[in-house]
């Protein structure tokens, strides 16, 4: 097993994190046209979409079945399968792969429902280092907003009903929020994330985004 | 009574209170025996009055199906299998074996995390990654580790049972032989070698798998009753420490 760091591996990995509501999913899939456009190979892997594991994710949530530990440990499989199936081998065959959401969300979430840090950052020891992490940062008050008006129902994990911390699911959730955010603000420093403020322009943070992207891609060979 | 003692990290949200039952563990490769042996504990420990529970493994509400089902394919890659295991297991630790020990059931496992570790290991998965990762576990009263010398013993129990060679039983994901048979031989060969490494480190008690049943099962009896006694002796000692260490 390789891990975090030491893998040497010709492709180039671009992740995006942040909180819910923060555009990050807007972002990458306006990069991932324009490298699409630009004649990269291009692969996109998204959270919790391995096949193996979806069932079983889809019934837990529903049944709600899930503890902090067991929730932790699925999507821990959830991702090993990605990194296996979808992320390593593009990246050795030279590919760029973009990811929304990656082992940040992991260790922001099950920190924030009470696992132990360590042990949480000890459990996906296995992963690839990104080439670049963005993180779009919005304050909790704009994150929330974009949510609680987008969406219907705020569901039951989503909200972190399933700590007791409030009975009303919105209150729930903004407890959650804020606990997620301070996890990312401290692995900012921790992991080398790169900020991107959430609060500005699409186009602007766009812009942003493909320079630094650019800086990495610098000798690569777009197949045209 | 017992404080809960973890290898590494406890869960979240296990307090950390006394216990009053046992946890007992049955450990040693495929065609073993353990199903035998566990079942034949349960009876034996009914009869004495103990309120038992048995789990092992993939037999978790949450995990359980995806997990045999994702064993109908060949897609699952190492790292994969180990989480879905420990998922597997986190699920039965914290809703099946924390709460019956907390309630005085005597829990008998087939299988624990050495297992899992063991097949880790053959797969060349870092040792101390899976050590962390099944830091959650509680450390058991008894680790009865029921142990043949060779691998090739393995093979007439699994025939005897009539049952045919399963893909991961044989390691057939690692590549180590010609066919099944080649495989199993090899694989156990390796699992049994790990099993050995992990005797001493995890203090299990080896009790020999290799002579008749009977036999097998009253050395369990013996090493299990010796535990439940303990425990029993130990609450007589609370009444009047004094007198009991003067004895």
């Amino acid at each position: 097993m390789i891990s975090y760091g030491k893998h040497r591996l010709p492709g180039k990995l671009f992740v995006v994190e942040g909180t819910d509501g923060s555009g990050k999913s807007t972002q990458l899939a306006l990069l991932h046209q324009w490298l699409k456009a630009e004649g990269y190979p291009v692969f996109f892997s998204e959270w919790n979409s391995s096949p193996l594991v979806k069932d079983t994710t889809r019934r837990a949530k529903k049944r709600r079945l899930f503890t902090p530990t067991t929730f932790s440990l699925l999507h821990a499989t959830d991702f090993a399968d990605r990194t296996e199936r979808d992320i390593i081998p593009p990246l050795k065959a030279g590919a760029i792969v973009l990811a929304d959401r990656y082992i940040y969300t992991a260790f922001a979430r099950d920190v924030a429902r009470g696992c132990d840090r360590a042990w949480v950052r000890d459990l996906y020891r296995f992963a690839v280092k990104p080439t670049v992490a963005f993180f779009f940062r919005a304050p909790l008050d704009v994150a929330i907003d974009r949510i609680v008006s987008g969406r219907p129902e705020l569901k039951h994990y989503e909200a972190g009903l399933d700590m007791d911390w409030s009975d009303d699911a919105e209150e729930s959730f903004k407890i959650f929020q804020g606990r997620i955010l301070e996890e990312y603000d401290r692995m900012v420093s921790e992991f080398g994330l790169t900020v991107i403020d959430a609060t500005r322009s699409i186009v602007r943070q766009q812009r942003e985004m493909r320079r630094i992207v650019m800086r990495h891609l610098a000798g690569e060979e777009a197949v045209a | 009574m017992r404080e809960l003692k973890f290898y590494g990290t406890p869960p979240p949200g296990v307090e950390a209170e006394d216990y009053s039952g046992k946890l007992i563990v049955i450990e040693g490769t495929d065609g073993v025996g353990r199903s035998t042996h566990t079942a034949m504990l349960r009876s034996w420990l009914e009869a004495r009055g103990h309120a038992v529970i048995d789990t092992g493994m993939t037999r978790s509400v949450l995990a359980g199906r995806g997990l045999k089902e994702a064993k109908t394919g060949t897609t699952l890659g190492r790292l994969t299998m180990q989480l879905f295991y420990a998922t597997d297991f986190a699920d039965r630790l914290e809703n099946e074996m924390l709460p019956a020990l907390r309630a005085g059931f005597v829990v008998l496992t087939d299988r624990y995390i050495y297992s899992a570790i063991a097949r880790a290991a053959v797969r060349g998965v870092d040792a101390r990654w899976i050590r962390s990762v099944y830091g959650i576990a509680l450390v058991p009263d008894l680790i009865l580790y029921l142990r043949v010398g060779r691998a090739e013993e393995l093979v007439s129990r699994v025939l005897a049972a009539g049952r045919k060679f399963d893909y991961w039983e044989s390691g057939m994901d690692l590549n180590l032989g010609e066919d099944f048979y080649d495989s199993f031989v090899e694989y156990q060969a390796r699992l049994l070698r790990e099993f050995d490494r992990m005797a001493g480190e995890y203090g299990f008690r080896v009790v020999d798998a290799s002579r008749p049943v009977r036999r097998v099962a009253a050395d369990l009896r013996r090493a299990v009753a010796r535990v439940l006694e303990a425990e029993e002796s130990e609450g007589r000692m609370g009444d009047e420490p004094t007198v009991a260490r003067q004895r």
